[in-house]
């Protein structure tokens, strides 16, 4: 009896103990995280202009089909987040794969210099690229110098070259930052199984392609759901190359700025920015479930 | 057909053929933005490759256009004083996870893992309407609250608590400490380079932080620098050369982090996913 009085008090002090800890970080998760996304839920379904807005069912939903605005916002992120996401990753993969050899000479430098662009912030590197891409900007007076173009690109307004320059952009950003994440799984891959491939005769391109992208598996995985949520959450880089416009005419907007313009910049329809948003939330939810069920363990 | 010598050489050329082109492409807009800050904005916008004679003009301009000691307080109050913050209650909850499992903790752990998943922007509105009720809108607390408590930080903090030797809390229990000294005096400096590197990582996001200040932060005298050189460059006729200066300042303190610690800095990033 005595012993399991003890027992209880123990795992009471255990239990007690453990919720003081998580305590403070599940308050402020509840009020800024939970709460907010419950809210911006209820108030997708909220019509009206302002602070006078009533219950209006799914005509928020109805709205999204006939705005062209969202329409164009919509595909513009899904064509910078199909387009350069893979081609991001692909370029990772490559370079990691080339830093993944110790004898290779001036590794750490390759390694920092390839690195490098994560440590900037994003409205300082879109701003040096906004300079770099000016019609007469540095990047149109090397490639004509080059001779690869005869006349300047109009990279920050034509419709097409605009969407090439955030791409290009995004993965100057970020490939470094994901190579990184692959150079250390590839580190982390016992030697042992290489050199017995290789006495099998198995090549070094079998060898890339049967052990080391299977164990990357988890590593390609959280790569492709982080860069998907971010490239869907793409605000920074469009906001500083237009002004805050998404031009040349809407044909940069992005879904985020769409939902800031909506909030911010006009006559605010919270309901209406709310059912928006809720479009991200859901094609995350939807992307990372598929990428989750693409690169599952098959028995 | 080649001989293997000869498939080797070749195939080592590409690699530093790769490597040393996307090196250069890495690299290359570092020194556009050094080369920038030196010449006058009508030499940036037209490509001048050659360093200029337009610094102290240009970092004049910087100066007298921005209030640049203020920007730099303010700036660096909120990164310092959230990056403790998060540190602090994302470590607390990190090791409150990993130390005491309960089935019910266990499954609001998984739940919070969710949370990483919800865009900032399906956030912002609903923030933006709290903090305004609050009467926090232009006050840097604002900017702080939501990023303190970061799902991503709590597992980070709880996948290295992982690695945090049990004998020592055992035998710390032996000598009569409680729990909160045994996290305190025994837990946080065992794992000092843990914190070292999630403080890098955190104090960089809050640094090069721009939505959500962009928002809340409506008046001049409470902006940060990255909204002070989004605004600079979104002018009709923005001046290029003083907008280069700015952005030399901004990437400066991360870019010397970056070569100070190099090692925690990349361990803060990989954490996670080991």
């Amino acid at each position: 009896m005595a012993v399991l009085q003890a027992g209880g008090g123990v795992r009471r002090y255990y239990n007690i103990n453990g919720w003081l800890f998580v305590a403070p970080a599940l308050g402020l998760i509840g009020v800024f995280m939970v709460y907010p996304i419950l809210w911006s839920l209820w108030m997708s379904f909220q019509t009206g202009k302002g602070l006078t807005t009533k219950f209006g069912g799914f005509a928020n939903i109805i709205r999204l089909w006939n705005d062209p605005v969202f329409i164009k916002a919509l595909s513009n992120t899904t064509i910078f987040f199909v387009i350069q996401v893979p081609i991001m990753l692909f370029l990772a993969l490559i370079v990691a794969a080339a830093l993944n050899n110790p004898k290779l000479w001036g590794r750490s430098f390759f390694r920092t210099a390839i690195f490098l662009p994560c440590v900037t912030s994003l409205v300082a590197y879109s701003v040096l690229f906004k300079s770099m891409f000016a019609a007469d900007g540095v990047v149109n007076g090397a490639l004509q110098a080059l001779h690869i173009i005869s006349s300047p690109i109009p990279w920050l307004t034509d419709p097409f070259w605009a969407k090439v320059l955030i791409i290009i952009a995004i993965t100057w950003r970020w490939t470094g930052y994901n190579m990184i994440f692959y150079l250390s799984a590839m580190q982390n891959i016992d030697k042992s199984i290489y050199e017995a491939a290789r006495i099998d005769g198995i090549s070094a391109r079998g060898r890339f392609l049967y052990i080391t992208i299977p164990m990357l598996k988890p590593v390609i995985l959280f790569t492709m759901v982080t860069s998907t949520i971010g490239t869907l959450q793409l605000f920074d880089e469009v906001y500083n190359f237009t002004e805050g416009k998404g031009g040349p005419s809407n044909e940069t907007l992005t879904l985020s700025l769409y939902i800031y313009n909506l909030t911010f910049k006009f006559m605010p329809s919270f309901g209406y920015a709310a059912t928006v948003s809720y479009v991200i939330v859901v094609m995350v939810a939807l992307l990372a479930f598929l990428q989750f069920y693409a690169t599952r363990e098959r028995d | 057909m080649l001989s293997d010598r000869t498939t080797a050489l070749l195939s080592s050329i590409a690699t530093y053929l790769l490597l040393g082109f996307v090196s250069f492409l890495s690299v290359f807009p570092f020194l556009w933005m050094a080369i920038g800050a030196t010449n006058t904005s009508i030499d940036v916008i037209n490509g001048k490759p050659t360093f200029g004679s337009a610094l102290m003009t240009n970092i004049t301009g910087f100066f007298t256009q921005v209030d640049v000691p203020l920007v730099f307080w303010n700036t660096a109050k909120i990164a310092i004083v959230s990056t403790i913050l998060t540190l602090a209650i994302s470590s607390l909850a990190g090791y409150g996870f990993e130390m005491f499992r309960s089935r019910v903790r266990e499954r609001i752990y998984q739940f919070m893992l969710l949370t990483l998943f919800i865009p900032f922007a399906a956030l912002m509105i609903p923030l933006f309407i709290i903090m305004g009720r609050a009467g926090l809108i232009n006050t840097h607390i604002a900017v702080m609250l939501p990023v303190i408590a970061s799902a991503f930080m709590i597992f980070y903090f709880r996948q290295s608590t992982k690695a945090f030797p049990s004998e020592l809390r055992d035998a710390a229990k032996v000598d009569g400490l409680k729990e909160w000294q045994i996290f305190l005096f025994i837990y946080v400096p065992v794992m000092r380079s843990t914190y070292a590197a999630a403080f890098i990582i955190v104090f960089m996001l809050s640094w090069n932080n721009y939505l959500w200040p962009l928002i809340v932060l409506q008046s001049n005298d409470t902006k940060t620098i990255t909204l002070v050189i989004s605004s600079l460059a979104s002018a009709y006729y923005p001046d290029y050369g003083v907008v280069l200066v700015g952005t030399v300042i901004a990437t400066l303190p991360t870019l010397l982090v970056f070569f100070l610690m190099q090692k925690q800095f990349v361990q803060g990033m990989l954490g996670s996913v080991k």
